[in-house]
């Protein structure tokens, strides 16, 4: 089943952060329980509490040493975490159009080939999945994916790219990952999408939180010009299918 | 309106204050300025709260001007001198520049970052909710990059208002090893590893900016765990170990999340010493108890309060408390160092 404990692990990083640790792997039962202390500690309002990062097993807590005493928040988590309402229930499920292949998804031939896969056969695999957003971290809208078909799981490069545009689509080892910005990247291009997972001015700027479900769905190229006009104009692109 | 022009400035020249909180859980790094003290410090001489945002200087200073009135500046952190019509400023003084009077901040002679604050600060739109520059994804700034010739920083005050103020020449940093609290993964690490951490010297290699400091030194040792976790937080002064056994230090513009084991995290208090080595400085590291690092906190803190409240009119060289409440200099300070 799950290797969520009923109890997490405090892990303090220097003296205003701490990490509290709900389990070891990528399993959707941990990452509800991360939520939900999320949750649970924003809503409590802790003076000196500056804000909390969820991520795949852990939760992180940036706070004020000289304001919040780090055994008062430790006693505080451990009695929230006792009593966290932890059932799993949907979020919102986006469907985010990709345009496979070709110039969008550079490394989409020498993936499939490594599976020993058509192309088409991968892209098959890659978006019949339903997949879990676990976090958004590292830079803006970078979104982080559970739920990969492991028949398609690609360790990452050896050697990563020293750029790679925004909106790519990619798989590194069992994760999948919608990219917010040009960044350098050592996972493998499947392809490209035209949704802005972050976008400065919009209302929301940023269109997915943890939790939440992403489908994709295979797009025909001849669209991508129009389909990336609208959303570099402020739509979302990425279809709610259901809330 | 009263602008500050600039007319030159060093590369990494950019906007920050203390930083933009709330938004790591969407992937946007806190930004804000690199050494917090000395933002506050350079806020306090020109009568502005801690965190109002700055000019941050990085090595290389810059020169400007005002423009439609005049404005009151202050200069904190590294060791630069500050010239208004071609005469140096005392340091840790605040002064009034006139329009169309040339400022000239000199390359720091010591130290990395520093500060110019101007009264009542900018009348720019913050992004998130901070105007600190995030220089690698542009958000926050002014037009959401870094200062150049021909920028105009419009100002809050059409003209500056109250006494010049001044502070003391500054307490010295006591010298001595960076202090570090070990962990969240120092699991990660063979004994000799950690060893190897705590008994050597690291070199400030040249890739270090606003996001880290890459060190150069001995290969640091994983343990059999290896060195790929689950991505997790990145805390302000987590020490990353890569594959290479290279640590790298992550700093203001850190990225929130990362997949590599954190064998440290340094100290607060330490942050800004930190921050002000060169590339090419030797660091040493020391481990301290958690509870340790906070009485380290809690002791700087009262140390800088005390310093602040030393803070006087420029050229009145002693004034009893009761007077300098009577001008209301330290209201906004004490918080300082939240």
């Amino acid at each position: 089943m799950s290797d969520a404990p009923a109890l997490p692990r405090l892990l303090p990083c220097g003296d205003a952060a701490v990490s509290i640790e709900f389990g070891t792997g990528i399993d959707p039962a941990v990452s509800t329980r991360v939520l939900a202390l999320d949750a649970a500690l924003n809503a409590a309002n802790v003076p000196g509490l500056i804000e909390t990062v969820p991520t795949y097993r852990s939760l992180m807590v940036h706070f004020d040493p000289l304001v919040l005493d780090y055994q008062a928040l430790e006693l505080r988590v451990r009695a929230l975490a006792g009593t966290l309402d932890a059932t799993p229930r949907p979020g919102r499920r986006w469907q985010v159009p990709v345009v496979y292949g070709g110039s969008f998804g550079i490394d989409l031939e020498a993936t499939a080939e490594g599976h020993g896969l058509s192309p088409a056969e991968l892209i098959e695999r890659h978006s019949a999945a339903i997949y879990r957003v676990y976090m958004i971290g590292f830079m803006p809208g970078f979104t982080y994916l559970g739920g990969l078909d492991p028949s398609i799981a690609t360790p990452r490069r050896a050697d990563p790219r020293p750029m790679t545009p925004a909106g790519v689509v990619s798989i590194g080892g069992i994760q999948a990952l919608i990219g917010g910005q040009a960044m350098p990247s050592g996972w493998h291009i499947l392809g490209r999408t035209p949704v802005r997972t972050f976008m400065a001015g919009r209302e929301p700027a940023f269109l997915m939180a943890p939790g939440d479900e992403v489908v994709f769905a295979p797009t025909d190229a001849a669209r991508w010009d129009a389909l990336d006009r609208a959303a570099g104009a402020g739509e979302p692109v990425a279809e709610l299918l259901s809330a | 309106m009263t602008e500050l022009v600039i007319e030159s400035a060093g590369p990494a020249t950019s906007l920050q204050d203390a930083g933009r909180f709330g938004w790591q859980r969407y992937g946007v790094g806190p930004a804000g300025a690199m050494d917090r003290p000395a933002l506050a410090l350079a806020n306090l001489l020109v009568g502005n709260a801690p965190e109002v945002a700055a000019i941050e200087f990085a090595l290389a200073g810059g020169r400007l001007r005002a423009a439609g009135g005049s404005a009151r500046l202050a200069l904190a952190g590294a060791d630069a001198i500050l010239k208004i019509g071609g005469r140096p400023v005392a340091a840790l003084t605040s002064v009034t520049v006139h329009e169309g009077e040339a400022v000239e901040i000199g390359a720091a002679r010591a130290g990395a970052y520093f500060y110019l604050a101007v009264a009542g600060g900018f009348t720019i739109a913050p992004s998130l909710g901070s105007l600190s520059l995030h220089h690698r994804t542009g958000i926050g700034g002014s037009q959401g990059r870094t200062l150049r010739a021909g920028d105009r920083l419009p100002l809050r005050l059409p003209e500056p208002s109250g006494p010049e103020l001044a502070l003391p020449e500054p307490p010295q940093a006591a010298p001595g090893p960076i202090r570090v609290v070990l962990g969240p993964q120092d699991d990660h690490f063979s004994d000799a590893g950690i060893s190897t951490f705590l008994d050597s010297g690291f070199t400030i290699s040249g890739q270090a900016d606003r996001m880290g400091m890459r060190l150069d030194g001995p290969r640091i040792e994983h343990s059999p765990k290896g060195y790929n976790i689950v991505s997790d937080g990145i805390p302000t002064g987590g020490i990353q170990v890569p594959g290479n056994g290279l640590p790298l230090i992550l700093l203001a513009d850190r990225q929130t999340t990362g997949g590599y084991p954190k064998i440290a995290t340094v100290i607060g208090a330490d942050l800004p010493r930190l921050v002000q080595c060169r590339p090419g400085s030797v660091l040493q590291f020391a481990a301290v108890e958690r509870a340790e690092a906070v009485r380290i906190a809690r002791a700087a803190d009262d140390a800088f309060r005390a310093f602040i409240g030393r803070v006087r009119p420029a050229g009145l060289a002693a004034l009893d408390s009761r007077e300098l409440l009577s001008v209301n200099l330290i209201g906004g300070v004490v918080d300082a160092r939240h």
